[in-house]
């Protein structure tokens, strides 16, 4: 990191807080697993520290480890050999802490359950009582723009509101930490530049450190303030861009016409060309 | 739901193969064949059908084309019965066959008709149908002189119901309400139970599927007087048998429902850090439900087979598979078919009882919901 100008007055300061909390610390990960017929590597030599506040988009071609890097930080994989500490602790007491909210590539809501249940079901688990439970479940839900769905069932809703759901989720018990696996993979372009923007307001108002796993350089640029580049077999990181400095925290989606957003845009780009390989 | 000015369908001309009918002979009184013209009551009904043919453009909706219609079916049905009542013959009476056949393709439009009514009538077509199948039944036995010991017609089924009403009950009680229901009871329980421990154990799974299997295989005439030889005569004999036919179905459906949870639902429960029990409890069984629903289903009926063939080989003097082993020793076809009734009618409630238990609880399952 290169010595900081003196810029009086900005959001982040990153060089007169020489050491921000650091809330993920990944040290020399390496995940590797036995496939039928030959060892897949799944992750190498992985070090990353991610300071509270951040966030942080994983970025790279299928298959390049994102999903497994941050299935690792939320202990719902083992990796093979390496350090990882979420908020001080190893992922699996954070896991047991609830350090963190998990937002997966599917909505994965309960169809028994109504939109309100789904979202108070970790809630029930960590033993709140029914009215907090619900007077919170209002509270998120509002927070995604879905106030008065709360009685419907989910298969009542498009998949753009169950993904909003599925963050209302992760928000109710106000995790430290937000893991999004590709949550609009699946979505329509107009619903998911909608919930990006969406998404960096939740951001900003409720200063959680995210983690995004995506395919889409737009979306990374846009939501980020650090973009994580990685390459396939062996999913490595090739490259880690700061967007913190060009682009403002506040970010509307016009934002993607200027060229700072292109220029970085290109910088990921670039990125993912040079780690691609053409052999498969 | 159909619109209420629905254009109905052109009729079929099938139904008019009735118009045949007054050129074959219509009944026989003591060996002399009658024509239509000569029994005035035959007459009169058989008109009455035509003119509802003629006349079936007249109501305004389809639910009246209908019942007007039905008017015309219930005379052709109601002319064989009552010619028997008078004491013609029918066995060489093709024109009231013909008839007949004509007024039961009649039917037919009656309950297309009535498929495309919203509202309550919709479910009359089924009920109408089941209806038309004991009349051809009763109409067919005994026009046709089919022996009793063949095959009773139902009205002989029913005398025979309502005259062993007594028996019949105690039997219900015996089969049903004690050695039924405990043993039902006792075999799904166990096979939930049992598929629990197996997925706790994998081990255990893996050593009882292949014995599911064999035990599924094993017939029940087999089983079933070794259980009366261990437990006695009584219902525990009988529970024996149902817990032996019916554990199986529920472990090896319980297991496929505890595997049908998506690895997404379960990775979030991980991520709550909830446990074994709590996973089970908010997520596996309520995926399961369907497949619970499915064993339990297919028990019920089970479990009545396996009632009633246990007792066959020893039982106190009372319970379905008694009566039925003993009044087919004495001839008795009427009662037979009386107990058959109510076995049939049994399972039937008790598979519509929990077909619609499955609707209410698993209303969001995909087979069901509604938007």
């Amino acid at each position: 990191m290169p010595a900081a100008q003196p810029a009086p007055l900005t959001l982040v300061q990153p060089a007169a807080d020489p050491a921000p909390r650091t809330i993920v610390d990944i040290h020399n990960l390496t995940l590797t697993y036995q496939a039928a017929d030959h060892p897949v590597y799944a992750l190498s030599d992985v070090s990353l520290s991610i300071a509270k506040g951040d966030f942080i988009s994983l970025i790279g071609p299928s298959g390049c480890g994102k999903t497994t890097l941050m299935r690792v930080v939320a202990d719902l994989e083992q990796p093979t050999s390496g350090a990882v500490t979420v908020n001080g602790m190893t992922p699996e007491q954070a896991r047991l802490k609830r350090a963190y909210g998990y937002v997966f590539q599917a909505p994965a809501l309960y169809p028994w359950r109504t939109v309100e249940r789904n979202v108070t079901l970790p809630l029930e688990i960590m033993g709140l009582a029914k009215t907090e439970r619900q007077q919170r479940a209002r509270e998120q839900l509002e927070r995604v723009g879905l106030s008065g769905f709360e009685r419907k069932f989910p298969w009542q809703l498009s998949g753009g509101m169950q993904q909003r759901v599925s963050i209302a989720r992760a928000l109710a018990f106000d995790p430290d930490l937000l893991l999004m696996d590709e949550p609009f993979g699946a979505l329509d372009e107009i619903t998911r530049d909608h919930l990006n923007l969406q998404l960096t307001r939740l951001w900003l108002s409720t200063r959680k450190t995210c983690i995004f796993v995506t395919h889409s350089i737009a979306e990374a640029v846009f939501l980020s303030t650090r973009i994580v580049v990685m390459s396939p077999r062996p999913g490595r990181i090739l490259d880690v861009i700061d967007c913190d400095r060009e682009l403002p925290r506040e970010r509307t989606l016009d934002i993607r016409e200027s060229p700072e957003f292109q220029r970085i845009a290109h910088r990921v780009r670039e990125g993912l060309m040079e780690g691609h390989s053409y052999d498969d | 739901m159909s619109r209420p000015t629905m254009a109905r369908p052109i009729m079929a001309p099938w139904p008019l193969v009735m118009l045949a009918a007054p050129l074959l002979p219509f009944a026989t009184l003591d060996g002399t064949a009658l024509y239509l013209p000569q029994i005035p009551a035959a007459f009169a009904l058989f008109a009455l059908t035509v003119a509802t043919i003629l006349a079936r453009r007249l109501p305004g909706s389809a639910l009246g084309e209908a019942l007007l219609l039905l008017a015309g079916v219930a005379a052709a049905y109601a002319a064989p019965l009552a010619l028997l009542h008078q004491g013609y013959g029918l066995a060489q009476a093709g024109g009231l066959w013909v008839y007949l056949a004509g007024a039961t393709l009649l039917l037919w439009r009656v309950l297309a008709l009535l498929a495309g009514v919203a509202g309550p009538a919709r479910l009359a077509g089924p009920a109408l149908f089941g209806l038309a199948l004991v009349m051809l039944w009763e109409i067919l036995t005994r026009g046709f002189q089919v022996p009793a010991i063949l095959l009773p017609p139902p009205s002989a089924v029913l005398t025979a119901l309502s005259a062993n009403a007594a028996d019949l009950w105690d039997d219900f009680r015996q089969t049903v309400l004690i050695s039924v229901l405990r043993g039902y009871l006792i075999g799904c329980g166990a096979g939930f139970l049992v598929a629990i421990l197996a997925d706790r154990l994998p081990f255990l799974a893996r050593g009882l599927l292949p014995l599911g299997n064999l035990a599924s295989a094993v017939p029940v005439v087999g089983i079933a007087p070794i259980m009366v030889m261990w437990f006695g005569f009584d219902w525990q004999s009988k529970a024996a048998v149902i817990v032996v036919m019916t554990v199986f179905p529920m472990l090896i459906n319980t297991l496929a429902g505890l595997q049908s949870a998506e690895r997404i639902q379960l990775d979030l429960m991980r991520s709550y850090g909830a446990g074994y029990w709590r996973t089970l409890a908010m997520l596996r069984l309520p995926c399961a439900l369907p497949f619970l629903f499915n064993g339990l289903k297919i028990n019920s009926t089970l479990a009545l087979i396996g009632a009633i063939v246990a007792e066959f080989f020893g039982t106190p003097v009372v319970g379905m598979g008694f009566r039925i082993s003993t009044q087919v020793a004495r001839m008795n076809l009427d009662v037979v078919w009386a107990t058959i009734a109510v076995a049939a009618l049994t399972g039937s409630l008790l598979y519509g009882a929990l077909a619609l238990a499955e609707r209410r609880v698993t209303a969001w399952h995909p087979s069901f919901r509604k938007r």
